[in-house]
């Protein structure tokens, strides 16, 4: 076996992840650690300062509910969440953080992260739920708080180290195993609650652009599966696995359409000029009552205008510069107007600057001025993200004080944010069924998380008790990509082509393939059926068969094989549920074309799924939606 | 590929413990040529263009190509970020149409490092297991809003 040496580290709680959530988390576990003699232990792939979705930085905070404002309550956000995902939300979930995201944003402030502001002092919203910022540095301001919180309160950071696995014992998470992507180390954590706040997955389907922009999905190809597979591998309940989010975006380098629709009023047309939002109407009648709501949910958008390229009616534009023509028109007079376009010119490129450089890039390679021509828009790839638009994750406890009689039984267990899995905890992209918290909601849902594992620390004050039998197996598994490489790369006098072995990146193609062609990928334009997914699934569990036979040269490729062990785990998840849900809910994100309606009367219910990794089985399990507010 | 190297500029950051881009790449993807001391991107085919090493290049030897198999050669996008702004330059493929320049604020009030976690807000309730976080109820709160929290809002 590859020899490597083992760190371990002992604390009271871990933070899998460097992102939003972790951050959030950071912070507040810090603050109580700090008061009560804790550890907190925080542990990334990445570098903090630039890892997960917020990388590149962001121009928007969306979700920011105003509370003191007087404008909005939490019944007015909750269902404008129940909305948008057809009915299907925890609202205990989605209100714990809507009424903790004000709190996020105003310390953001504090922080030192400019958002914009008008005349009064009061923030520029993008739209209703949305607020401006200049958010190059969001990342980096928000890790800045997150790191000076660990320092003060004697935590600890551990960087560029990828977490496996989680550790368990007698049925609880103990902590994680991962190895460096820098030394050969293995790192053992030993924990008394583990938060998985690894992100969301991305690259389980086939991206539109498969040559050098294969990179270019519109949520990073660093968030890999990680949060999912954690949960799964633990024993955790998962809900949600079937939806997806496919975003529609600018074409080919997704850059963001947020600030077009919202800030600027922009409209999307076909190739005939024809608004598909109003020429399609009428098929919003078959998705009632969520067909007829303000705004229309994103995946009903998504549909309409997938409708028309089906249609043959691409392509499809963002008409920018009758946008941009009708703001200027609005100016009083000439030199108003003239001062109002070069100040929407500057927040256009912004937008892209701030979080798609990529988009930015293809304007201008494209001789593309926004206040000229109009521009391609276009559904990208299916993406697993809890914290956007889409609901996948891990089920968690809501909090005591917002059940009802009639939720307590099923939705709470006791400390929020937990999993199913007792010591395990998550949060941001990895908790599921509270869509819509974003960058603002995942760092306070990190914060209310982290709260509540440090109580459950003090709860159970054991130190973890961690069988070395466990560790030596899975250190054993984790570096066999490192052995098979080593052992068989001489047969051939090729590397990359050797009968032994399968390397990372063409495992994911074949994944990948997999999932594009039988469950509902962009070559099928997002349409399966339960026969297609049944043949998926039979080609998956050859891919499972072959998954111990992945080989790495390095660290880098070692990461790779784990981050396509994750997606897959994701992968079987997603299929599994979409067959479990015998109705089409989500058509714009997937249509089962089997089973092509809504079933209202059988499927309000969130599809929920457990893994058995003794057995390998699957468990799937339906929970009911029951609302807290009237 | 979208990120290359321009040899002339790169010295591996000879200054440094660790290279720069190696250490904030998020994805992993650039290291260090042993022998000719100079960076490069090791599997472009999963790199999101995200500028993260662009910008913090000590020497900005590093620059993004536009993906090959979607983007029409000769645009390019150039960061400088200081401490306290970032300034692009957009040089379109065409030449008739002016560069574009922007400059944007990155941060403000607080210097670099100097973000104070704690202690912005007085956090009201000191119980554990309770729902308010640290901060709360006052940092929901802002000098304009009409509504006053005294506690962590409930349905
Ligand atoms: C292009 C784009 C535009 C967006 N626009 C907006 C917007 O305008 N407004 C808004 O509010 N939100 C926006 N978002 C959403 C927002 O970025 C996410 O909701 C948020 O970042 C989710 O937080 P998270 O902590 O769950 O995940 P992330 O922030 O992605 O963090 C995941 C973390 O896990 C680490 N990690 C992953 N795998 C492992 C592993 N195996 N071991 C150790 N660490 C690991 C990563 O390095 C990273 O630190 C946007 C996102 C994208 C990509
Ligand atoms: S642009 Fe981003 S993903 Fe690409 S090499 Fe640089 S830091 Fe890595
Ligand atoms: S950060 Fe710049 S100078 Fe340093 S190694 Fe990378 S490319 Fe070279």
């Amino acid at each position: 076996m590859a020899n490597f040496e083992t760190v371990t580290v002992e604390t009271d709680l871990l933070i899998c992840g460097g992102g939003m959530a972790s951050c959030g988390a950071a912070v507040e576990a810090s603050y109580w650690a700090k008061k009560h003699g804790l550890k907190v232990t925080v542990v990334d792939k990445a570098a903090m300062d630039r890892s997960g979705a917020v990388a590149m930085g962001l121009s928007a905070i969306n979700q920011y509910v105003d509370l003191n404002s007087g404008n909005n309550t939490l019944e007015d956000y909750l269902g404008y969440v129940r909305n948008d995902l057809m009915g299907i939300t925890r609202e205990d979930l989605v209100a714990s953080i809507a009424r903790h995201v004000d709190t996020s944003v105003h310390m953001f402030e504090k922080w030192g992260l400019p958002i914009w502001k008008d005349e009064d002092g009061k923030y520029v919203h993008e739209g209703r739920w949305q607020l401006m910022i200049n958010g190059e540095s969001y990342k980096i301001i928000v890790a800045e708080a997150a790191k000076n919180a660990l320092a003060e309160a004697g935590g600890e950071l551990i960087e560029r180290v990828f977490i496996t696995h989680p550790l368990l014992q007698d049925g609880k998470c103990v902590g994680a195993i991962g190895f460096s992507v820098r030394e050969n180390k293995v790192y053992v954590f030993k924990a008394k609650a583990t938060m998985v706040a690894m992100g969301g997955a991305v690259h389980v389907f086939k991206p539109r652009s498969t040559g050098e922009g294969f990179g270019r999905s519109w949520y990073p190809p660093f968030n890999s599966g990680a949060s999912a597979f954690f949960a799964l591998y633990g024993g955790a309940e998962m809900t949600c696995q079937e939806v997806r989010f496919i975003p529609v975006r600018f074409k080919d380098a997704y850059g963001p359409v947020g600030a077009w629709f919202l800030l600027f009023k922009a409209q999307a047309t076909n190739a005939l000029d024809e608004n598909y939002m109003q020429t399609n109407r009428p098929e919003l009648d078959n998705w009632l009552p969520y067909g007829h709501v303000k705004p229309v949910p994103a995946n009903l958008r998504n549909y309409l205008m997938l409708l028309d390229v089906e249609e043959g009616k691409s392509p499809i534009y963002m008409q920018t510069a009758a946008a941009i023509q009708k703001i200027a028109e609005d100016a009083p007079d000439e030199k108003a107007a003239k001062k109002k376009l070069k100040e929407l010119e500057a927040e256009a490129w912004e937008d892209f600057l701030d979080m798609t450089i990529s988009q930015a890039i293809l304007w201008a390679s494209t001789n593309t001025e926004p206040e000229k021509k109009p521009s391609e828009i276009m559904a990208c790839d299916p993406y697993f993200i809890g914290s956007h638009s889409g609901a996948s994750g891990a089920w968690v406890s809501g909090p005591e004080d917002l059940q009802t009689d009639a939720t307590k039984d099923e939705y709470f267990w006791g400390y929020t944010g937990m999993t199913t899995v007792p010591g395990m905890f998550a949060a941001g992209d990895a908790s599921g069924a509270s869509s819509h918290k974003f960058s603002s909601g995942s760092h306070a849902e990190g914060r209310i998380a982290a709260k509540a594992a440090l109580a459950y620390c003090v709860d159970n004050p054991d130190a973890p008790n961690v069988d070395q039998a466990q560790i030596d197996a899975l250190t054993a598994e984790i570096l066999k990509p490192l052995d098979t490489f080593e052992q068989n790369k001489d047969a051939t006098t090729d590397p990359d082509i050797n009968p032994a072995y399968i390397r990372p990146t063409q495992f994911m193609f074949r994944l990948q393939k997999i999932m594009d062609e039988y469950a509902g990928g962009v070559s099928s334009q997002f349409k399966t059926s339960d026969k297609l997914i049944e043949k998926g699934m039979e080609l998956m569990a050859y891919l499972q068969e072959d998954a111990p036979n992945l080989a790495a040269e390095d660290l880098h490729e070692l990461m790779r094989c784990w981050e396509n062990v994750h997606r897959m785990f994701q992968a079987e998840a997603h299929m599994r549920s979409i067959l479990f849900r015998e109705e089409t809910r989500w058509p714009g994100y997937y249509f089962r074309s089997d089973k092509p309606a809504m079933d209202n009367e059988n499927w309000l219910a969130f599809c929920n799924c457990v893994y058995d990794k003794e057995t390998g089985e699957w468990t799937m399990l339906k929970k009911p939606v029951k609302r807290i507010t009237a | 590929m979208p990120t290359f190297v321009i040899p002339d500029k790169c010295d591996g950051c000879k200054a440094l413990d660790k290279t720069a881009c190696q250490y904030i790449c998020p994805n992993d993807l650039m290291v260090l040529n042993k022998d000719s001391m100079k960076a490069y991107n090791q599997e472009p085919l999963l790199c999101w263009e995200c500028y993260s090493c662009v910008k913090i290049c000590p020497t900005q030897a590093i620059e993004v190509r536009g993906y090959a198999d979607f983007v029409p050669m000769g645009a390019s996008v150039t960061a400088m970020r200081s401490t306290e702004d970032i300034l692009w330059t957009l040089q379109f493929r065409s030449e008739e149409i002016r560069p574009k320049r922007f400059k944007f604020p990155i941060r403000k009030g607080v210097s670099e490092g100097q973000a104070q976690p704690f202690d912005h807000y007085p956090t009201a309730d000191d119980d554990l297991h309770g729902p308010g976080l640290m901060g709360e109820p006052e940092a929901l709160n802002t000098e304009l809003g009409p509504v006053k929290f005294d506690k962590v809002p409930t349905l």
